[in-house]
This record gives structure tokens, sequence and C-alpha cells, in this order.
């Protein structure tokens, strides 16, 4: 480094504006909260199949979206469909990321924060308040997804409402695979899915009770 | 508008900065930040879609930032005194931002202390003089004349700055 002090402090004041910038951000979002203004809060956050953005309303998570997905389009679509009033950060969004963490630990097995479903509506919303009956660690096909529902002919339309799951992982669209057992396609990428499926696979196999045989 | 409002504060929110700054010193020019984004949060959804966002904001940003100066002009006024109220009514120091237009807002800090507040309420608060004057003291026709020197002053420095630049 052969940037000296004065150098140093030069640039500590032409530019004071990255972080307090920060901050002041931090106090918007908290006042916007406190006003009701914060129609819609969210984060990204890392996980094992990649970055991933949740979003809430005030009632609930509205949207949990996959890099693959693009995270801007999921705004666009929130400022759309929700409200325009959208901020990232916030203490909202803590229980659900927190319920994240615990399930990509392999610490939990089921998700019970508030949902926020009026991305899903009709039949993809019968859909998706269908999926939590799959049990962590299995699985079921399109076809027993459909029968669930009460349309076993609308095979095709539960793949569609899967694919376009607004909260996935959340609602374990990742559960419903092919009836030839493959796992299928997932919004979040193919390989995302095998992943939660071995993550859930593994976690269930050791959650098994010892006392199975005796 | 229909896009969402993080990426306006993210564009948006150094320029906002700039102009509260040019007004008011630090904390105050934080409050004053703090209200545009919030005034701005409210009426988003409801703004045409071919409205100029930064220009609307920084309209906002200098009426926020003016009402608060008023609001402390009238706290402390010893009429007999002008030059009490003038320090009451200390502009804060113009930091620059970085980005662009940085050379012209380290010659808009270069300038005496009396011009630079004209210019930044005049031209960048966009007050006419006789306001003006009520504010940094004085009367109309020394504002005015304030507020010439320093554009002159301006052309000047920051003329030639770019010049060398080319």
């Amino acid at each position: 480094m052969s940037t000296g002090q004065d150098r140093h402090a030069e640039t500590a004041h032409e530019a004071p504006a990255d972080g307090l910038l920060q901050a002041l951000h931090g106090r918007l979002v908290a006042r916007a909260q406190d006003e009701g203004l914060l129609d819609v809060a969210y984060r990204v956050v890392d996980s094992p199949v990649g970055r991933v953005l949740v979003a809430a309303s005030d009632s609930g998570v509205l949207r949990v979206a996959f890099e693959v997905q693009g995270h801007d389009a999921a705004l666009e679509d929130l400022a759309v469909r929700v409200s325009p009033r959208v901020l990232e950060g916030g203490p909202r969004l803590d229980p659900v990321l927190r319920e994240l963490e615990e399930y990509f630990a392999g610490r939990r097995t089921g998700f019970d924060v508030p949902l926020d479903l009026r991305l899903a509506r009709g039949f993809r919303r019968d859909v998706v308040t269908t999926l939590p009956r799959i049990g962590y660690g299995t699985t079921a096909s399109y076809t027993q997804v459909a029968a669930a529902v009460g349309r076993p002919a609308a095979v095709r339309a539960v793949g569609t409402a899967c694919a376009l799951n607004p909260v996935p992982l959340l609602v374990p669209c990742h559960r419903v695979v092919r009836s030839d057992g493959s796992s299928g396609r997932y919004a979040g990428g193919d390989e995302a899915k095998r992943t939660l499926l071995a993550l859930e696979r593994a976690t269930a196999g050791a959650l098994a009770p010892p006392a199975h045989g005796a | 508008m229909n896009g969402p409002f993080e990426d306006v504060v993210r564009v948006h929110g150094g320029t906002v900065l700039r102009v509260c700054r040019a007004v008011l010193r630090g904390p105050d020019a934080e409050d004053a930040w703090s209200e545009t984004f919030l005034a701005a949060l409210h009426a988003w959804p409801d703004l045409p879609a071919d409205v100029n966002v930064e220009a609307w904001l920084v309209t906002v940003a200098r009426r926020k930032a003016i009402d608060e100066l008023r609001r402390r002009a009238r706290h402390a006024v010893p009429v007999e005194a002008p030059d009490a109220t003038a320090g009451v009514l200390l502009l804060g120091s113009v930091d620059g931002p970085g980005e662009r237009d940085l050379d012209l807002w380290r010659a808009v800090r270069a300038l005496p202390d009396k011009q630079r507040r004209v210019v930044v309420l005049h031209h960048l608060g966009g007050l006419p003089y006789a306001e003006v004057a009520g504010l940094v003291g004085g009367t109309d026709a020394a504002a005015r004349r304030a507020g010439a020197d320093g554009v002159a002053a301006l052309r000047r420095t920051y003329g030639t700055q770019e010049a060398d630049e080319r």
C-alpha cells in the first residue's frame, strides 16, 4: 500500500457516502415499516441452492426466488403485482430466514411462518396449498398431486403450478417428481431439486427412530 | 410508477444527500434525506410514469431542506444582530459525494462563505434573492451581487479545470 495517511484522510473526507448512505437506508426501512409504507420487504441470502431472494408483505412471505429465476425480475413482478413500495432489509424477514437456515442445516423439517399467497390464484393456489401434505423426505408424482387436488386429469397443469409456485422451499414443490421416479424439472434448476431431495433423504434417515427394529 | 422503490434509493440516494448537504449541516442534512425518501416512498405508486425521477427527487429534497432551514430561522432570530442569524443558518460543508461533478462541488466549497450560501440557496435551492437575503442577512442587492460573484468565480475556477482536462 503506497497510499499515505494524508491520502487516506482525503478519501475519507471526499467520499463519506457509502457507509452513511447504508445507515440512512436502514433508517428509511425502519421508518417505512413504522408508518405502514413498507408494502414489500426483501432480503437475499446464500444457500446450498444458490442465492435466494425472500420477500414478504406485512401478512406473510410472498415470494422465494432462486438466482436462476432472476432476482431483478422477481422484484419487478412484486412491484407490479403487489406494490412498488419495495425496500430491502428490515427485521420482517428474520423469522423465515432463520427457519430456512435451520432447514438447510437439517434441523428443520417443516415451516410455520405465515405465507401471503396472493401471487397464486385459482387452480395454482389449490396446488400450492396441497403440496405441504407431501411429507419431509418423501415425494409424490405429478399424477398423485393432480388426484389429491381433485383434478386427476390436470397432470400438466400441476407441473405448471409447481413451476410457478411463488414460495418454493417453503411450499415443497421440489417433492413432486415424475412417475418414473426421476426428479424432473424445477424452477431453481434440476440440480437444486436433486440437492434438496438428497438433503431431506439424508436428514430423514438420520431422524428415523432408532427403535425401528426393537 | 411501478418499479421497485429500492432502485430509486440506490440510484439517487447520493444525489439527494448532496442536495441536502448543500443546504444543511450533517445531522440536519441526514434528517432531510430521510424526510425526502419517506415522502417519495409515500408518493411513489401514484407518480406518473413519465416523470423524471431525479429531478422530482431533487425538488422534494430541496423543499425538505429549505423547510428545515426556515424552521431553524424562525427559532433564533435576533433581528438586531444579522451576523448571529447568519451563524445559525450555517450551511453544511459541501462534501463531494464522489461520482460526477466532484470538481464542481470542490469549487463550490472553495467559495467565500456568503457567496457559497447564496449560490447554493438561489441556484440549487431555487429561492428568489429576496428570500436568500432573508436567510443569509443583508439586502437583496447584496445577495444578488454575492450570487453573481460566486457564479463568476465558479466560471473561472471550474471552467479552467474542465478546460485543462480536455
